[in-house]
């Protein structure tokens, strides 16, 4: 009696934890799941996508104390280090906990020749063979940390006043950066000096968005996956042989579906539907 | 005879610890770098949280071999002293736990045993196990986004935020919730480290013939379930959850505890 009276408690209190033992996990699941979704935030160079960075970060702060005690980062005047770009997100800052980011308004990224940040990682979320150039060295110009955008209707310079602030800004002067010439017909005298973001080059160091004269910057770093879009497998730049290689063994392919079975004057006369 | 010798080396250990890494920050001093997720000590020994590289291994993420190093090095070092010798020696926490524990003792809230049904000192161990399905199910170290321990620790290197928030939770629920709450009941780090220091070589020896039952060391220990053999037998606590803290060697008024080498001929006792 006493015996199966045993195994009854040890069934139910078995059940009881693993009830709660799941419950927990859930709620504890939803809430991790949803602190992770911060897809606004820019990360040190050499940084994994967002996704495999989350997973490798340890969260140990070596590459924001390798920013702030850089040789380069002592105030000249004081001999003190100033704050240092890489930050380590906190409780309220809607970042995951305890990972680098940087906020170019406040410090960007001054993209050192010796990238103190990246080989101090030890866990491998920042990654050193993706700044390697083709000498087998570290150049932080191969960073990606996200690509900088240009609001042409808060640029000054769309509007024909001369500033090219973010053009002088730039590490990799009339590289990442470029200016296109284009005659000011209001004035009819004048040009427009328009700065021109160049995807190939652009590191998302923000040094531009530090820069910019506009009271809320004109110009500003997306992350990667946020400021670019795709065009996908199935467009093929005809003209570009390299890129005409991708369809060399490509079949055709008829698809037929109910909208084949109509003509295409059918489709051009059909109304929208919302 | 009464001493605060312990408690006293283990807030010099715990308050150094904690100035080398804000002065690696602050200063650039390459002693001890980085924070219990993963260090450097000197620039060129790893040390890693062998807890939370369990958990970036569950996301699935091979991590670089430094860290794998660095958790191994963790892992024998507490194997050998004692696991939870980490709890009372190094983690900040255990400054937090062990003031809402003096207060409870003065504002005499111990007097009444709760019986706290879903509350068991077992919870952290299925903790532990949740912690690592939850980082393997959501793709991120799932403890590390609320771990008070590395949240107060990088709140002293790196400023606080909202972070502060959580400290003050843990003390107030471990000073009118549960006793040792948080340190014996919930924390999977603790769990983690009562296993691997599970066989460790230092242990609390107790001397029956000396013990004159006052019960002090019962009435101080964080984990008083590892005490069980108080003026009964003349062992060494065994359990993997006593945390090396020496506190009841401390209050002993009668030499009955000391730190000793486990006797492997007698089954570690």
């Amino acid at each position: 009696m006493k015996d199966s009276n045993n195994r009854r408690n040890f069934m139910v209190t078995s059940l009881q934890s693993i009830g709660l033992a799941t419950l927990g996990g859930a709620l504890w699941s939803g809430y991790s799941d949803g602190v992770k979704a911060s897809p606004l935030v820019l990360r040190p160079p050499g940084a994994l996508r967002e996704e495999d960075f989350l997973k490798a970060c340890i969260k140990c702060g070596l590459c924001a104390e390798a920013c702030r005690n850089r040789d380069t980062n002592i105030d000249k005047e004081t001999g003190e280090p100033r704050d240092s770009t890489l930050k380590m997100a906190k409780g309220g800052d809607s970042i995951l906990i305890g990972t680098p980011y940087f906020i170019p308004t406040e410090v960007p990224c001054f993209m050192c020749d010796d990238i103190p940040c990246v080989p101090v990682c030890p866990s491998g979320a920042l990654d050193m063979k993706s700044l390697l150039n083709d000498k087998e060295e570290m150049d932080i110009n191969k960073s990606r940390m996200g690509l900088a955008v240009v609001h042409k209707e808060s640029c000054i310079a769309f509007w024909g006043i001369q500033c090219d602030a973010c053009y002088r800004a730039c590490p990799l002067l009339d590289v990442a950066i470029t200016l296109e010439y284009q005659k000011n017909d209001r004035t009819g005298k004048h040009a427009f000096l328009l700065p021109v973001v160049q995807d190939s080059a652009c590191t998302g160091c923000g040094l531009c968005e530090q820069a910019c004269v506009t009271e809320k910057p004109a110009i500003f770093v997306l992350p990667n996956d946020i400021a670019k879009g795709k065009a996908g497998d199935h467009y093929v730049k005809g003209w570009d042989a390299k890129d005409q290689e991708r369809v060399k063994d490509a079949k055709e392919i008829n698809t037929k579906d109910e909208r084949s079975e109509k003509s295409p004057t059918d489709y051009l006369n059909m109304e929208v539907e919302y | 005879m009464k001493s605060i010798k312990y408690l006293l080396l283990r807030r010099i250990t715990q308050i150094s610890i904690l100035v080398l890494y804000i002065g690696a920050n602050v200063y650039g001093w390459n002693i001890l770098t980085g924070t219990f997720g993963a260090s450097m000590l000197f620039g060129i020994i790893p040390l890693a949280d062998p807890y939370n590289v369990l958990q970036v291994f569950a996301t699935g993420f091979v991590l670089a071999t430094d860290v794998l190093i660095g958790a191994l090095i963790i892992t024998l070092f507490y194997f050998v002293i004692g696991g939870r010798a980490f709890c009372s020696w190094v983690c900040p926490i255990n400054m937090v736990t062990d003031f809402a524990n003096w207060l409870r003792r003065k504002l005499n809230l111990d007097k009444e045993e709760v019986n706290y049904r879903f509350l068991k000192r077992s919870a952290r161990y299925w903790i532990m196990i949740v912690g690592i399905l939850v980082s393997a199910v959501v793709g991120v170290s799932a403890f590390e986004l609320v771990s008070p321990i590395t949240i107060m620790q990088r709140g002293v290197i790196f400023g606080f935020g909202m972070g502060w928030a959580l400290i003050v939770g843990i003390l107030l629920f471990d000073l009118f919730g549960v006793k040792n709450g948080w340190c014996g009941h919930l924390c999977p780090l603790g769990a983690t480290y009562s296993i691997i220091g599970a066989k460790s070589i230092i242990r609390v020896k107790h001397d029956h013939e000396a013990c004159t039952n006052c019960m002090n060391c019962k009435v101080v220990c964080p984990e008083n379930q590892v005490l069980s053999m108080i003026n009964k037998e003349s062992i060494s606590v065994t359990s993997g959850e006593c945390t090396n803290c020496g506190r009841c060697i401390d209050v002993c008024d009668d030499d009955a505890l000391g730190f000793n080498i486990r006797d492997f001929k007698t089954g570690g006792k």
